[in-house]
């Protein structure tokens, strides 16, 4: 479990993969157990020990050819980081909040958290975004006249969360300049209006639900 | 609409190199020196997701070469055609929801079958950026605030999920062609 040096964050991380784990487990064994009894019945045995011996030198390889991309990706996260990119977009952006989370007193701490958790997101700024997004919910949390139950708002929260218009996919394009496109950068503007159509279908559908749970 | 989303792809990373550089400079951050602090992590961050990485391509692989994705796709058709879908990255959308780390994997798969300019290279690349872990980052958030009724919450997340999707097919049909 968690020691006392650890942080919050840390912690509640660690039990939450405790809880997720599990179910990419039974993926990850239903995967090989059943291309191993195929193979079996397709007699393709040696073709998989093949494919596994391979595809494990390949991943190596692969995760050696993202070391580049990763650092100048990181290097430019830091920079932003450093000089508040995110506090000043957020600033721009609580007036859509506002509409968004229209059960949040005007100048509820909860609304600023919110919005800088999730321009952290659409930057990919992922290590700013976790600490941004607990401390919304706790503030949220506040608000909440039964603490077991989610409101709306935690609700809305979330489902925008995890729709997340992500500006720029950037382990997308480092993987895909790694497989060797001919132009890695292609799919950031499909990307883009896919996500605004599921962040858009997640928040009618929240909107409609909440009247009904 | 077609030139408009090849303008977005094309400009996105110079003008946020740009944005970032210069927003930098104005609030007094040491930008070089910032950079090099941040890029030094990129080492660690791939020998971090190397484990995973092997563990992904070593399982899909063995259930491709197996024959067991054919027979998957192929069980699953009358649904993905319906959809518009490629069955092919059905093995991705299932771990979408569940892990980052294990879905990037299978997407590196996919890149190495069929090539990341394919149709299924493209619309994996789009569906793998215009969604979440959204287990994982529902049990984080509500996990913090010891929350136990989450209501509707999954269920809206998931519909969205399903309509980016489908948006994904669509919009990579209108820009790349299939």
């Amino acid at each position: 479990m968690c020691s006392i040096v650890e942080s919050n964050i840390i912690c509640i991380k660690k039990k939450v993969a405790e809880k997720v784990r599990p179910m990419v487990n039974i993926v990850w064994i239903l995967l090989i157990l059943i291309g191993l009894v195929v193979a079996a019945f397709n007699g393709k045995i040696e073709a998989v020990t093949q494919a596994a011996l391979d595809n494990a030198k390949y991943a190596v390889e692969l995760c050696f050819g993202l070391i580049g991309i990763y650092a100048l990706w990181l290097g430019l996260m830091r920079v932003a980081e450093e000089a508040g990119l995110v506090k000043r977009v957020s600033r721009k952006m609580q007036g859509v909040m506002r509409f968004l989370f229209a059960d949040i007193p005007a100048r509820h701490h909860a609304i600023g958290a919110i919005t800088m958790n999730i321009i952290a997101n659409m930057l990919g700024l992922g290590n700013a975004a976790t600490p941004l997004g607990i401390k919304a919910m706790k503030e949220l949390q506040e608000l909440n006249p039964h603490k077991d139950r989610a409101t709306d708002a935690m609700c809305m929260f979330l489902v925008i969360n995890t729709s997340s218009v992500q500006l720029i996919p950037a382990t997308v394009v480092a993987l895909r300049s790694t497989a060797g496109s001919s132009n890695p950068t292609e799919i950031i503007g499909t990307a883009f209006i896919a996500t605004v159509c599921s962040t858009a279908a997640g928040i009618i559908a929240a909107k409609i639900l909440q009247r009904y749970y | 609409m077609a030139d408009i989303i090849d303008i977005i792809s094309s400009f996105a990373i110079p003008a946020f190199i740009f944005v970032v550089l210069v927003y930098g400079l104005l609030n007094g951050v040491n930008v070089y020196d910032s950079f090099v602090e941040g890029a030094k992590e990129g080492f660690v961050t791939a020998v971090k997701v190397l484990p995973y990485m092997v563990a992904m391509f070593v399982a899909i692989s063995i259930f491709r070469a197996s024959g067991a994705m054919d027979i998957l796709v192929s069980l699953m058709s009358p649904v993905t055609e319906f959809l518009g879908v490629p069955a092919q990255i059905l093995p991705l959308v299932i771990m979408r929801p569940m892990s980052g780390i294990a879905s990037t994997g299978i997407l590196a798969e996919l890149f190495k079958v069929y090539g990341p300019d394919s149709f299924i290279g493209r619309v994996a690349s789009t569906v793998m950026g215009s969604t979440e872990t959204i287990f994982y980052t529902l049990s984080i958030y509500f996990g913090a605030v010891g929350i136990k009724r989450i209501r509707y919450t999954l269920w809206a997340a998931l519909l969205g999920d399903m309509v980016g999707l489908i948006a994904s097919v669509v919009v990579c049909s209108i820009v790349f062609g299939r």
